[in-house]
C-alpha cells in the first residue's frame, strides 16, 4: 500500500497525497493569479505614478521595480527548490521532487530577467550592459544552475533516478544563494549594495519602497500561480496508472471535447 | 505625479529603451510562460487521455 492509498490522518499532511494536492492546486491557482494581477496593477501604478524621479538616476531607476522583485524571486525560488528536494530525498515523498521541478522554470524565468533588467539598467548608469564582478557572475551562475536542473531532470527518463540528480543540484546549488545575496559585502562590487535589509531602515523613499514591495508581492502570487498550474499535469502524468487520474482524465476529456 | 504629457511619460527622461526594454521583455516572457503553462496541461490531459484508452483496449482484446 503506498502513502497515497492509506486514509488522511493529520490535516496538513493529507495535502501531501497527489490525489488530494491535485484538485487543491487547481482551486488555488486563478486565486493567486488575479492576486498577481492586482498586485502587479497596484505596483505598477505605485512605480510610475506615485514614486518620485531618482535625484541622481532620473527615471532610468524605474526598472527597479521589476529588477529587485525579479532577483529575490530568482533566489528564493531556488532555495525552496532546494528545501523541497531535500524533503524528498529524507521523506522519500514523490510529490516533493515534482514541486521542485515545477518551480524551476519560473525561477529561471525570474533569474534571466533579474539579469536583462540588470543590463539595461548597468549601459545608462555604468556605462556597461555588463561587468564580471561577483554580484553579476554569481547571479548568472544561478540560471545555468536553473537550466543544468532543468535540463538533467528531463534528459533522465527513469522519474527516480532524475529526482535525485535534480535534488542534488538543487541542493549543491543552493550554496550560491548565500554567495550572490552577500556578495556584495564580501566583495568590492560595482553592483550597489542592498538598498533594504532587515537591519537597517531602507535607502530610498518609502514610496519607492512600496511600489518594489508589491512588485514583490505580485511575483510571489505569480509564481505560486503558475507553479501550481505546471505541477498538476507532472501529477498525471507521475499517477497515470491510478484510478483517480483516470476518473480526471475522463472528466476533463469530456469537457476538452472528446479527448482529441 | 511627475508626468506633464502622456509623450513625457513615454520618453521616460530619455530612458525609454531601458525603461521599456525591461518591462517589456518581462511581461512577454510572462505572458510566454502562462501559455506554455496551460498548453503543457491540455496536451498532457489529451496525451494521457489517449495512452488510457489504448491501454484499455489492448486489455479488453486480451481478454476476449
Amino acid at each position: 500500500m503506498t502513502a497515497a492509498e492509506r486514509a488522511p490522518r493529520a490535516s496538513l499532511f493529507r495535502f501531501a497525497a497527489p490525489q488530494t494536492f491535485y484538485p487543491l492546486a487547481g482551486r488555488l491557482a486563478p486565486w493567486f493569479a488575479a492576486a498577481a494581477l492586482v498586485l502587479t496593477l497596484a505596483g505598477m501604478w505605485l512605480g510610475f505614478f506615485v514614486a518620485p524621479t531618482d535625484a541622481t538616476q532620473g527615471e532610468v531607476y524605474r526598472v527597479i521595480f521589476i529588477h529587485v522583485p525579479a532577483a529575490w524571486m530568482s533566489m528564493f525560488i531556488y532555495l525552496v527548490m532546494a528545501f523541497w528536494s531535500a524533503v524528498g530525498l529524507v521523506m522519500n515523498t514523490r510529490l516533493s521532487f515534482v514541486m521542485s521541478q515545477a518551480l524551476a522554470p519560473t525561477g529561471a524565468m525570474f533569474c534571466f530577467v533579474a539579469l536583462w533588467t540588470g543590463a539595461l539598467w548597468g549601459r545608462p548608469t555604468w556605462g556597461a550592459y555588463w561587468v564580471w564582478d561577483a554580484r553579476l557572475t554569481s547571479q548568472l551562475l544561478l540560471l545555468f544552475l536553473y537550466l543544468g536542473f532543468i535540463a538533467l531532470t528531463r534528459a533522465i527518463e527513469d522519474p527516480r533516478r532524475a529526482d535525485r540528480a535534480g535534488a542534488m543540484i538543487a541542493l549543491v546549488g543552493a550554496v550560491n544563494v548565500p554567495i550572490i545575496y552577500f556578495s556584495v559585502k564580501w566583495w568590492n562590487t560595482l553592483h550597489q549594495g542592498a538598498s533594504v535589509s532587515l537591519t537597517k531602515a531602507p535607502s530610498m523613499a518609502s514610496t519607492m519602497l512600496a511600489g518594489m514591495l508589491v512588485m514583490a508581492f505580485a511575483a510571489w502570487a505569480y509564481t505560486l500561480a503558475v507553479t501550481l498550474w505546471r505541477v498538476r499535469p507532472m501529477i498525471l502524468e507521475r499517477e497515470r496508472h491510478t484510478e483517480w487520474v483516470g476518473a480526471v482524465l475522463e472528466a476533463e476529456g469530456a469537457r476538452a471535447g472528446g479527448g482529441r | 505625479m511627475q508626468w506633464d504629457s502622456l509623450s513625457a511619460f513615454w520618453d521616460m527622461g530619455g530612458a525609454a529603451a531601458f525603461v521599456w526594454g525591461s518591462y517589456g521583455v518581462t511581461f512577454a516572457l510572462v505572458a510566454l510562460e502562462f501559455f506554455l503553462v496551460r498548453r503543457r496541461r491540455l496536451d498532457t490531459v489529451r496525451r494521457l487521455l489517449r495512452w488510457r484508452r489504448a491501454v484499455g483496449k489492448e486489455k479488453k482484446e486480451r481478454a476476449a
